[in-house]
């Protein structure tokens, strides 16, 4: 008998020159049940294959999910943390191409994810991000002129110039000390959650992974304590379509989504319209108390689109579609609260414009402020002999040796 | 005083940590209803609850990457590696999370665990039973990594890493779990029972981080060894009737540079011994760190045995082995230079 030679799938890696894929399974606003918090795992499986969706191409918030718990005006702060979150990452941006700053990495078109997340969880909880979510600190109320300091490396740099910008650190905000190692936080965030669970608090963890970084092993580690011990934990996986220039099917394989993951651990996983506010401040809450309540982990798989480039270092013409940010379904997250909140008669043309010219002022000011403490560029840095400090809780003689070399 | 074996010593220093320390949480692979695969930490579920000691999956990235969260949490976590042969799967973990936690943040985390790994061959452990990664430990800032020879040293150096505000690599020759293995494959191994340093202090004590002891003192050479080796060469002097001077280093960093120094300077010359493998292996660092600083007493080169680089053979065990044969010959050779 004559076997047919093997022969293997390989994803197309570059995509310039084609039309993009649709995202697949695009149910309509309202259409997907709010399960109960302790629904059964099977059956939250059967809705892996939609997409929790509560703003309408009207802007009408609509079904099961609508977060009646939130007021207008946590809507309208809602819309402007992600106008100040945009115009924040603008003005970082710029900086770069001034030549002010080594590095950027922007979340454009992602800001409703970090920023409803963030006012969906309590005071102590603990997040566990990557570099694509500074708007939890931006709409946790961090100080603005502190995130500019980090980025400019400069002498008012909280973490005194040792890190790579936008790596930033705040315990005090909950918001975990940001690794350059893909997905080592994801473990950690279920470590953290297991620590709360085991000396009785009521703090809950969040961890965070782009889709690509999904295929690292510690996501698998992550899902598997999350499972085994039922910790007190959300399990975010941001499903931006890119991991710089490989479109999301490498991470995921022949899974038909990431939520599809969440199943064989017994883990409820959801899918989740990350454009829509309403929607991922409805699912978070919906995760985080099912987490407050001892039913254990929950995975949430927000679909988005990553609009800008990976960071300043990338080139995305060369791998991505030009047209794939027109054609992308989910829309834009600020635009979409926007007309909700003119649809119920919140807003308008002159409001949005008022407010857009506070936080551009605001970023300016901001900017002006912590580009006045000076740069990497211009040497206002922490002094270099402080980089020895903090390798150990107390220097020891080794490095208080070679502290001495310094510019000698 | 009680006369304990180093798993024992271990083990109390468990309980002692964990009766002081509410903060105390120990896991791992097997580590709490069965108690561990060396009974390091046998009873320790039963007494203090499976909240504070529990087993774990079978994923040492897991194991460390969890440990750190919950540090990071403010618990103080103690945290088994069935053997040191698979801390590789968390090296990630160790190397780029658990050691820069404090730095990256500033000082707004920390990572205060300690990893526990059996080590060490001369068990017929073949190359995934055998291994002293030491080394690769030792190259990262950050991490503190105490190697023990014996049972005071065990439960004193655990209580000290349980208590340190940074991550200890803290490793277990299993050779010497039992009694002071002085690499006479083939004679009857001393039980700690019959050894003073078998004599361990009950409750409460530490052993400060980075201090090396001198474990025989002499005027001829010194030895600068750890783990199993601090015996072994003991044996080796004994056997050749060098009068030399074995210092156990403990903590291999910080390194204790002013008791190295002091004996070198005194005898003039040195000879570093380890299990691992010789290529950039910590003697290495020795070598260099001896004749930098007290290169004008040196009466011949710092020299070094180790174990050969090559996988640690299963049946060539003996082969493979720096016991006291090829310790004693460096010694002699040293001697004659
Ligand atoms: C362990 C590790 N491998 C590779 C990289 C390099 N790298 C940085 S970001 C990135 C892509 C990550 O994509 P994804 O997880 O989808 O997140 P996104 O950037 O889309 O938000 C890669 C490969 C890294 N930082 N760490």
């Amino acid at each position: 008998m004559v076997r047919p030679p093997l022969r293997l799938r390989i994803p197309e890696p570059a995509r310039g020159h084609l039309p993009p894929d649709p995202v697949p399974f695009i149910s309509a606003a309202g259409e997907m049940r709010r399960p109960d918090l302790d629904e059964k795992v099977e059956r939250v499986a059967l809705m892996r294959k939609q997409l929790v969706r509560v703003l309408d191409p009207e802007g009408q918030a609509v079904g099961e999910w609508v977060p009646t718990e939130l007021t207008t005006d946590d809507k309208v702060r809602g819309l402007r943390d992600m106008m100040l979150l945009r115009s924040f990452d603008a003005r970082l941006l710029r900086a770069h191409r001034q030549g002010k700053i080594s590095f950027y990495m922007q979340a454009l078109g992602e800001e409703a994810i970090a920023c409803a997340h963030q006012r969906a969880l309590q005071p102590g909880d603990m997040n566990f991000p990557t570099y694509r979510q500074q708007g939890l600190l931006v709409a946790g109320g961090y100080p603005i002129v502190t995130m500019m300091n980090q980025v400019l490396s400069n002498d008012h740099d909280p973490l005194k110039g040792r890190q790579l910008p936008v790596m930033y650190s705040s315990k005090e905000h909950g918001f975990f000390t940001i690794s350059g190692n893909l997905a080592t936080q994801y473990i950690q965030a279920v470590g953290w959650a297991m620590a709360s669970a085991l000396r009785g608090d009521t703090k809950i963890a969040s961890a965070w992974i782009g889709e690509g970084a999904s295929a690292e092993s510690d996501f698998h580690a992550a899902l598997v304590f999350a499972s085994t011990y039922q910790a007190p934990v959300i399990l975010n996986v941001v499903n931006n379509q890119w991991a710089i220039s490989t479109p999301e099917d490498f991470a995921r394989g022949a899974s038909a989504t990431f939520a599809d993951r969440g199943y064989g651990f017994s883990i409820p996983a959801i899918r989740v319209d990350g454009n829509d506010y309403l929607a991922v401040f409805a699912a978070t809450s919906w995760a985080a108390e099912r987490a407050r309540t001892n039913r254990g982990p929950t995975l949430v798989e927000w679909v988005t689109l990553r609009r800008g480039a990976h960071s300043t270092s990338d080139d995305p013409s060369v791998y991505r579609p030009d047209d794939e940010v027109a054609r992308f379904p989910l829309g834009d997250p600020i635009d979409r609260l926007r007309r909700h909140l003119e649809v119920v008669g919140a807003w308008d043309e002159q409001r949005h414009a008022e407010t857009q010219a506070a936080v551009d002022a605001e970023i300016a000011a901001a900017f002006d402020e912590a580009d006045a403490n000076g740069s990497v560029r211009d040497g206002h840095t922490a002094d270099p002999r402080t980089m020895f400090d903090d390798v150990y809780a107390e220097l020891p003689r080794h490095l208080r040796e070679q502290r001495d070399q310094v510019g000698r | 005083m009680a006369r304990m074996t180093m798993i024992e010593a271990i083990r109390d220093a468990h309980a002692v940590a964990m009766e002081r320390d509410d903060r105390v949480v120990v896991f791992g692979e097997d580590v709490g209803y069965f108690g561990g695969v060396f009974r390091c930490t046998q009873g320790l579920q039963e007494r203090f609850g499976s909240h504070r000691c529990f087993d774990t999956p079978i994923s040492e990235a897991g194991i460390i990457g969890a440990a750190i969260g919950m540090a990071a949490y403010g618990l103080r976590p103690c945290v088994e590696i069935q053997f040191a042969d698979y801390v590789y799967p968390a090296y990630d973990q160790i190397v780029s999370e658990a050691a820069r936690l404090r730095h990256r943040s500033a000082g707004d985390f920390t990572a205060p665990i300690v990893v526990r790994m059996p080590s060490g061959g001369g068990i017929f452990g073949g190359q995934t039973h055998s291994q002293s990664p030491e080394a690769l430990f030792t190259h990262v800032a950050g991490l503190t990594t105490v190697v023990v020879s014996n049972p005071v040293d065990a439960k004193g150096l655990l209580l000290a890493a349980i208590e340190c505000d940074d991550p200890v690599m803290f490793f277990e020759p299993k050779r010497v779990y039992n009694g002071p293995f002085d690499g006479h494959h083939d004679r009857p191994v001393v039980p700690w029972s019959q050894h003073p340093l078998g004599e361990v202090p009950e409750g409460h004590y530490t052993i400060p981080l980075g201090t090396a002891r001198v474990h025989r003192p002499g005027d001829e050479l010194t030895v600068l060894a750890w783990g199993t080796l601090v015996h072994v060469a003991q044996a080796a002097a004994e056997e050749t009737g060098i009068d030399a001077e074995v210092i156990d280093l403990r903590t291999l960093v910080p390194l204790d540079v002013d008791c190295i120094t002091a004996s070198v300077a005194r005898t003039g010359r040195c000879l570093v011994v380890h299990e691992a493998t010789r290529t950039s292996g910590f003697g290495a660092e020795l070598s260099a760190t001896v004749q930098e600083r007290v290169f004008h007493h040196l009466e011949a080169p710092v020299t070094r045995v180790c174990g050969f680089d090559t996988p640690y053979p299963h049946a060539h065990e003996w082969s493979y082995f720096p016991g006291p044969r090829r310790v004693g010959r460096a010694m002699q050779e040293l001697m004659r230079a």
